[in-house]
């Protein structure tokens, strides 16, 4: 018999290694896929993770593919760790995308150096807006936001699709559902030669210092983090929930609207029907693996973006579906959550028990 | 009046997915345990029902084997919440990313395949009644089959032990436990046959209402499902009618086209999930309603020693 | 088997958890007809050893017999058909259930038929404890929930009766009329093993009581021949301490409640009508009252958990504060130490330091919006020196402590931010004896420094030790605050059943 005992205190090792031994489950899951597939597991591997970095270019896209995603990862952490389950982060992306982009079409032939700040602003404001609604929702009428939040996903995307189609269009774009090419003045200058990494990497980088300052060090953030472990507890020390809602919400919404901003803005250049291959949803298993603290968070993105270049890689070389990404994303969180198990329990095999007779 | 019958047919018809998401998560819920990933298990459960009703080219083998790729995710996600008492939100948030990653993954050479589908049921005689002869005997099988499950539901639960168990372990399983109740294993069970019940209507999508498979061709049914058992403050009946109203809002889309209105697609496309929003809000404002009705250990994980 | 063979013998029963020995080697044996108490401090071992006994826990080692047969009780619905019945000290209850179904739950499919509702009408009548099967739990109060735990016992024909700590939530009346249930159903040969740490209790009740310290067996005697002190040395190993108590000299009004009346935020709970109260500065008020009668919706009110819409409601040292949240009243002078430690006077996963932050941020612990670390520890490792707490240190998690070692810390925290009215909720309850003593002369201490006190407890013993004034609720209603030597225990126990004919 195997059983579960409760530790008394959390376990800091556990905490460490659970998400390496999470990784590595992962690995051998993905080493059977291949196998399976027909493939040589070992090649494949080579073509999943090693092939793609093995460039400048390469890395490029790595830190590209990963500014996203820590980038939402952050900010959806401030709300996770205080219960405030925003899962919408796609949607507050894509309005992020919508308001940014928007303000980049009405400066079309604008080279004014504040056309940049100002859509970044304008993203952020798009994304807060979007996630006001399920906060505003939950702390006026109780609304569930996991729901709420996700909903409007939907909602965003058919927006964009509604604008790209529509007043948005590209009058010389051939009829094709996208706007015009943004102009210089609107886009994110790149920070290495021959890639497409752009400064955004620098500005989600401040924003997990941020991040961090906040969630360990300010008083603020020690109140969401007691409002997420012990909610009675928060209410007894005078820690509002609804302000603990609001600012979950908001920072993540803040942080999937920067980047939604930073996709058109960066390598994108315009409005497409759709901004983001689900970075919105890939950032909630970054938060995760990234054990909601910005230092592995970084880690985890960086893991999460290789994932997807892997898989770019393995559909060109090996003729695998792309979709193996998504597949490797979900298991890796699955192990994880599993691992997570001997954080707060330590494992005991206890010994059979005597079957004494009875009647 | 025909049309109007004919209106109440694809109404029914298009709800039907929901009732079974949503009537199984409701089972799942009473337990005490808040499944999110029924978007994920619908997913699968179309794929799977879908491939398999391509191979074997019949269609009723497919939902059989939809209900049990359903069970058998949900069955991560027992094991997980139930047994290594990980967080039962988070999980299930897992469960439906890992759902959609899997079934984009298994359907990829399935995407323009077609097959049989389990067709509308005709009666000779029957069904050719005026009005009511499409209302009562036009149906597909599969939403007579909703209708039973419904009725068996609303059985269980609420006049029989094992329902009775079910709805005391949901409200205390400290309780439970201490008076005797295997108080896991009802929650795997209970688990298990939500995830059956999202399976099912998952291939009730992809071998009844529209035979093909798209990847994401649920588009958050299961998420709606979810809302609706909040809509139906965890009562079958409430559930049934909170399906139909929805299927009748992603009517709307198809209704306006084909009488002409001239209006974005995308507005009306927006419609269900404008509606969720809206009708949670109203629900939910009423929190002494939820709180008298919600199973009380509703997403609390239960460790008997801690 | 001969009528005065043993109904149930423990031997050498032992539980170890990783952290604590709960039972060590302890041996008893109960006579069919005899009511026989286990008594001993919170944390010695009683509840463990029930759980053993009803199937709940699975011992480490040592051997139960039944009526003379080893047997091995590997669930309660096995000690249910071997004839033992138990009442827990949280009633193991369904809320939103009736009171047929509950009880229907617990018995085997068969007995639970068509009948169940007669059966249960003619066994309450027969032990005078009258319930109605068509209620359901959550409108009932706590003497009739334990009513319906009792009527489910005994529907299933009990040899072996098992009650821990019963009284804890009846009033004085209520636990005379439960003892005679209890005689009449010894006098039928039913074996009755009663949990408490009650002394009175157990002299009055009680053929035989077996004394638990520390998991261990440390006494056994006839409760009938010793009187309450010796008991005391038995269950403490030492003697009950004894507070010093001195003449209260109470200043000015410093925390006033008029006219509060507040509907139920949850369809489980109390409505509060009319209530008024004013404690002084220097002085201890007491609320009596049997739990759920609206002790937690008061609590809340006064504490700015729940906001109140007339500000006039509640004065804070002159300030109307109805209005004002937990944080802005705390910002007053104002601490309260609440009733659930784990979970909501602490962070259950947090270390002392982050729970000593947790309320006392307002006194330099933060400088703008940063936390100081340094001075946070600081201030947790000074609670944990100056009242005695025995924990790791200042990173040991909240959760790690045991009852007793957490509530010092809680009142630690609350006191060393020198409130000028502190609240505190059950300040004792489920802390041993050494420690609830080193509480009530802290509590004893602050009053003597001038700060108004307002404390609620079912401890009626407790509030006669520290209170200068008692009040009773019931029902939502405060009674007027007597001074305590103006009123007696059976006084008191009238208001708490409500019945002042008021």
């Amino acid at each position: 018999m195997i059983k579960l005992e409760a530790r008394p205190e959390p376990s800091r090792v556990a905490g460490w290694l659970s998400p390496l031994l999470a990784a590595a489950a992962t690995l051998v899951v993905g080493f059977l896929l291949f196998t399976a597939l027909g493939k040589n597991p070992w090649t494949a591997f080579h073509v999943f993770f090693v092939k793609p970095v093995a460039t400048v270019y390469g890395v490029g896209e790595l830190l590209l593919k990963a500014t996203p995603l820590m980038l939402i990862a952050v900010g959806l952490a401030a709300g996770y760790r205080a219960n405030v389950w925003n899962i919408g982060a796609e949607g507050q992306l894509t309005m992020g995308a919508i308001f940014g982009g928007g303000l980049a079409l009405l400066f079309q032939d604008s080279t004014s150096p504040v056309v940049l700040p100002l859509m970044l602003v304008a993203g952020i404001a798009g994304g807060m807006f979007w996630a006001a609604i399920p906060a505003w929702l939950r702390t006026r009428f109780n609304a569930n936001e996991i729901l709420t939040s996700l909903m409007l996903v939907y909602v965003a995307t058919l927006t964009l699709s509604l604008l790209v189609h529509g007043a948005w269009r590209d009058p010389e774009g051939y009829n094709f559902p996208q706007s015009k090419m943004f102009g210089d003045a609107a886009l994110l200058p790149i920070l290495l030669d021959e890639t497409r990494l752009n400064v955004s990497l620098l500005l989600a980088l401040a924003v997990v210092a941020l991040g961090w300052l906040f969630m360990r060090k300010s008083l603020a953030g020690f109140q969401m983090r007691v409002a997420g472990l012990a909610p009675e507890a928060a209410n007894y020390a005078g820690i509002s929930a609804r302000r603990t809602v609001w600012m979950g919400m908001l920072i993540g919404g803040a942080c999937a609207g920067l980047a939604g901003v930073s996709e058109v803005a960066g390598p994108i250049g315009q409005l497409l029907p759709s901004v983001s291959p689900g970075y919105g949803f890939a950032a909630i298993i970054v938060a995760f693996v990234g054990r909601l603290h910005p230092v592995g968070i970084v880690f985890a993105s960086l893991l999460m973006s290789l994932l997807y270049l892997g898989g770019e890689s393995a559909q060109i070389n090996l003729a695998l579906p792309s979709a193996v990404t998504g597949l490797f994303q979900g298991t890796l969180l699955f192990f994880l959550l599993a691992a997570d198990v001997f954080i707060n329990f330590s494992v005991r095999f206890s010994r059979p028990a005597r079957r004494a007779m009875v009647n | 009046m025909d049309q109007l019958a004919q209106l109440l047919v694809l109404t029914l018809a298009a709800g039907t997915s929901l009732v079974y998401a949503a009537l199984g998560e409701l089972i799942t819920e009473k337990s005490g345990v808040l499944n999110l990933g029924v978007e994920g298990m619908m997913l699968v459960g179309a794929v799977t029902s879908f491939i398999v009703a391509a191979i074997t080219k019949s269609p009723w083998l497919g939902v059989v084997a939809g209900m049990a790729a359903g069970a058998a995710l949900s069955l991560i996600f027992a094991v997980l919440t139930l047994s290594l008492m990980a967080n039962q939100v988070a999980s299930g948030l897992a469960l439906s990313l890992f759902g959609i990653g899997l079934s984009a993954f298994l359907g990829l050479n399935y995407v323009s395949v077609v097959i049989d589908p389990i067709a509308a049921i005709t009666l000779p005689g029957l069904t050719d009644l005026p009005v009511i002869g499409k209302l009562l005997f036009g149906h597909n099988p599969l939403v007579y089959l909703s209708l039973v499950l419904f009725a068996a539901i609303q059985w269980f639960l609420y006049r029989t032990r094992a329902g009775l168990i079910l709805r005391a372990v949901g409200e205390s399983p400290q309780s439970a436990h201490a008076i005797g109740y295997p108080v896991a294993r009802i929650r795997y069970m209970a688990v298990m046959f939500g995830g059956a019940c999202s399976g099912l209507g998952g291939a009730y999508l992809a071998v009844a209402y529209t035979p093909l498979w798209v990847e994401g061709m649920t588009a958050g049914r299961g998420w709606i499902a979810l809302a609706l058992v909040v809509f139906a403050t965890w009562k079958p009946w409430r559930v049934l009618a909170g399906a139909y109203l929805f299927g009748g809002v992603t009517l709307a889309q198809f209704q306006a086209q084909g009488l002409g209105v001239d209006i974005p697609s995308q507005y009306l496309s927006m419609l269900p999930y404008l509606a969720t929003v809206v009708v949670l809000a109203i629900i939910s404002r009423d929190a002494a309603t939820i709180r008298l009705n919600a199973p009380s250990s509703l997403g609390k994980p239960y460790h008997p020693d801690s | 088997m001969t009528p005065m063979d043993p109904r149930l013998r423990l031997s050498g029963i032992t539980k170890i958890y990783p952290s604590v020995i709960a039972n060590q080697d302890i041996s008893l044996s109960v006579l069919p007809g005899e009511i026989h108490a286990v008594l001993g401090e919170n944390g010695a071992g009683k509840s463990t050893l029930m759980k053993i006994i009803y199937g709940v826990v699975e011992p480490d080692d040592g051997t139960i017999e039944w009526e003379g047969r080893e047997v091995t009780i590997a669930n309660p619905a096995q000690a249910r058909r071997l004839g033992i019945g138990m009442v827990f000290q949280h009633f193991s209850l369904f809320e939103t259930l009736t009171v047929s179904e509950n009880i229907a739950l617990a018995l085997e499919p068969v007995q639970a038929g068509a009948d169940l509702s007669a059966r249960i009408r003619e066994v309450s009548a027969k032990y005078g404890l009258p319930v109605d099967p068509r209620r359901r739990v959550h409108t009932m109060s706590v003497g009739e929930r334990q009513r319906v735990e009792i009527v489910r016992c005994l529907l299933q024909d009990p040899r072996l009766l098992i009650m821990d700590e019963p009284t804890s939530v009846l009033t004085p009346q209520a636990v005379t009329k439960l003892f005679e249930t209890l005689r009449r159903l010894a006098g039928e040969g039913c074996s009755i093993l009663y949990i408490s740490h009650k002394f009175d209790e157990i002299r009055a009740l009680c053929h035989k009581a077996t004394v638990l310290r520390a998991g261990q067996v440390t006494a056994e005697c006839d409760p009938r021949n010793e009187s309450s002190s010796s008991l005391a040395r038995m269950m403490i190993g030492g003697d009950l301490p004894n507070p010093r108590h001195r003449e209260a000299r109470a200043g000015e009004p410093a925390l006033v409640v008029s006219d509060l009346s507040l509907p139920a935020d949850d369809p489980f709970g109390t409505s509060l009508s009319n209530i008024n109260l004013d404690v002084r500065a220097g002085e201890i008020v007491g609320i009596a009252g049997v739990s759920g009668n609206g002790q937690k919706e008061l609590m809340a009110a006064l504490s700015g958990e729940r906001l109140l819409t007339d500000p006039q409601s509640v004065t804070i040292l002159g300030k109307a504060s109805g209005n004002l949240d937990a944080a802005q009243r705390r910002a007053l002078g104002f601490a309260f130490v609440p009733e659930e430690r784990l979970g909501r006077g602490a962070v259950p996963e947090m270390s002392l330091a982050d729970n000593a932050l947790l309320t006392a941020h307002r006194h330099g612990l933060v400088r703008q919006g940063f936390i100081r670390e340094n001075v946070v520890r600081d201030y947790a490792t000074r609670t944990i020196k100056d009242y005695g707490v025995k924990a790791g240190g200042p990173d040991a998690a909240a959760r790690s402590l045991s009852g007793g070692n957490l509530q010092k810390f809680i009142v630690g925290r609350e006191i060393r931010q020198r409130p000028k009215v502190l609240i505190a909720a059950q300040p004792t309850w489920g802390v041993d004896v050494g420690a609830a003593a080193q509480i009530r002369q802290a509590l004893l201490d602050l009053r003597d420094s001038g700060v108004a006190i307002l404390v609620v407890s079912e401890e009626l013993d407790e509030l006669f030790e520290i209170c200068d004034r008692l009040a009773v609720i019931a029902h939502g209603r405060l009674s007027e605050a007597t001074p305590v030597r103006e009123t007696n225990a059976e006084k008191i126990g009238m208001l708490m059943s409500g019945s002042d004919g008021s």
